[in-house]
């Protein structure tokens, strides 16, 4: 029997753990995943993003807790549940073999899906993921942005429920993200219910209604992205680039106007409600560069954790 | 018990059509090496070496006395090929069972197929093998089918034992020692070129543990036509072992692809 509270839950995860040997990876996490929304695991590399989402699609058992995936338990019906479940993974595990359309061809019969319809699909679907004029070229000349492009619609040659990308964009080029974020988008308002991991606050704040945020194996915060920032650092940020030496007087000057500061490395944050009075109480000293921003996750997540998101 | 008691055929069978899909793109280059070796090989033991040995150990000609060990050890390295080398890089390079088990593929359906294509691989490469050495007159056409038979057999227990070393060999490196430790010295001291008889008194008792005997025994009996209980349970032995192997190559598999 199900054990799903809601109906319109897919994905329910409770006290969910998993050990390799004794490392916790994932440290008993809660969420659900609704039908239809765009739902995101964000983090740094390591916070166990890519290891839920392996247990999610069955591929990796959990340790303990509860996970149960389109309405049953991913640990005894994985079979069934892969079904309407589609995957798309980190690393390119396309067929090196095969060309890009038996490469669909062949992943569909895994679904048992029969040839006929499964040659319109993928005609469909070439066409959407703009490879129809490469369908025969071998997956070895395809660029990296074209291979990320079939890895997904190998993931949606089954018309599934819920769509799983780990890092969909990571290493493309600003362009071939934009193309993909654009189809996701699509896809979303077809109805398919995504779930994404990223360690890019850009891609979880373009793409997703609701995320997590991920660290060591726990959940730091959840909500959709603006809440997130609203409810966790001040709307603005000024970035002040200059001689650390200047910093003290810096601070001195707009204390009574911001909310918060954190001093990195190479520069020093100013979180704010009043960015104009920060850059104007600014603009006298001397040696010092300022950028005015809105804050983002990578805020959020900064503040939570001390932190950053991304080394860079 | 539950995993194997689940095992669908069905799925096996997807995984191996992906590899004759494959094998169809390449197959004409993939298949003319086969017919030469049978033809060199013949040529050097049997017409060679043959001509300084008057007479095989059963009386007929050497080269009628070898043929059937020479189809049966074909055998052995076709399916050997197809579980060793291919099925490490699709494990640790290619990463191609990690998007199969994103399907409703488990891993014990995945086993079955590569067993199965290393199955149809080792008949195919023995099968060449005896067209071949029966066109030459060593093996008498009549005889020719139940030998094809025996392949198969040959097939699953070296495809299952193979791939049980690939379940738990860490690195490709290792595989020379599969090769030279282990697969050479069932190529020679087999009963292919001489009959264990003639080893020394002290190996004898390891003969019928060793894989290749079995599949070496059956060939030879049916190819000369005759079959007593000792081929039979040779076939046992190749059949009983294969089975079991290829369930311990999916429990071996299991622990290595789920993580």
């Amino acid at each position: 029997m199900p054990r799903m509270a809601e109906a319109d839950v897919v994905v329910h995860a409770r006290a969910l753990r998993k050990l390799f040997g004794s490392a916790v990876a994932v440290d008993g996490i809660d969420f659900d995943v609704r039908e239809g929304e765009c739902f995101g695991l964000l983090g740094p590399n390591g916070a166990g993003k890519t290891t839920t989402s392996k247990m999610v699609t069955g591929v990796s058992p959990r340790t303990s807790g509860e996970l149960d995936v389109l309405g049953r338990d991913i640990g005894r019906f994985g079979r069934e549940v892969r079904r309407s479940l589609g995957v798309v993974p980190q690393d390119d595990n396309l067929d090196q073999d095969l060309t890009v359309a038996e490469n669909l061809l062949v992943y569909a019969r895994y679904f048992d899906l029969p040839k006929k319809k499964t040659l319109a699909r993928i005609d469909e679907l070439l066409g959407f993921f703009e490879l129809r004029a490469r369908a025969k070229a071998r997956v070895d000349t395809l660029s990296g942005g074209m291979r990320r492009r079939l890895l997904i619609a190998r993931g949606l040659i089954h018309e599934p429920r819920l769509l799983v990308l780990d890092e969909p964009t990571t290493g493309l080029d600003p362009q071939a993200r934009h193309l993909l974020w654009d189809r996701m988008r699509t896809l979303r308002a077809s109805g398919v219910t995504l779930m994404l991991t990223t360690h890019y606050m850009d891609e979880a704040e373009q793409l997703c209604d609701r995320l997590l945020i991920m660290d060591e194996g726990r959940i730091v915060a959840e909500g959709a992205p603006r809440a997130l920032v609203r409810d966790n650092v001040a709307p603005e940020v000024v970035e002040v680039r200059g001689p650390a030496e200047t910093r003290k007087a810096v601070l001195l000057a707009v204390a009574d106007v911001i909310e918060k500061d954190e001093a990195l490395e190479e520069r020093l944050m100013l979180y704010t409600k009043q960015g104009d009075e920060v850059i104007r109480l600014l603009s006298a000293h001397a040696g010092i560069e300022t950028l005015r921003r809105r804050a983002t996750l990578e805020d959020v997540f900064l503040e939570l954790t001390g932190r950053r998101l991304v080394d860079r | 018990m539950r995993r194997f008691a689940s095992v669908s055929l069905r799925g096996a069978m997807h995984v191996w059509r992906r590899n004759l899909t494959v094998y169809a793109k390449t197959w004409h280059l993939n298949v003319l090496p086969n017919f030469f070796e049978p033809v060199f090989m013949l040529l050097a033991f049997g017409l060679g070496i043959g001509h300084y040995v008057q007479n095989g150990p059963d009386g007929t000609s050497y080269l009628r006395y070898i043929a059937p060990g020479l189809i049966a050890y074909n055998a052995m390295m076709g399916a050997s090929f197809e579980v060793t080398y291919n099925i490490f890089v699709k494990i640790t390079f290619a990463r191609s069972y990690e998007s199969m088990l994103a399907t409703p593929l488990e891993v014990e359906d995945i086993v079955l197929g590569e067993i199965l294509w290393a199955v149809t691989r080792a008949t195919l490469y023995g099968g060449i093998f005896l067209l071949i050495v029966t066109l030459f007159g060593a093996v008498e056409p009549i005889h020719a089918l139940p030998v094809l038979l025996v392949l198969p057999l040959i097939g699953l227990l070296f495809a299952s034992l193979g791939l049980v070393f690939t379940a738990i060999v860490p690195t490709i490196d290792l595989y020379s020692y599969y090769y030279t430790v282990f697969l050479t010295p069932l190529f020679l001291f087999s009963g292919v070129f001489f009959p264990v008889t003639d080893l020394p008194a002290w190996v004898q008792p390891v003969v019928p543990f060793t894989p290749l005997y079995h599949g070496v025994r059956v060939a030879q009996d049916f190819a000369h036509g005759r079959a007593e209980t000792g081929t039979w349970s040779s076939v046992l032995v190749l059949a009983v072992s294969g089975v079991f192997l290829t369930l311990l190559a999916m429990k071996r598999m299991r622990r290595r692809l789920v993580k």
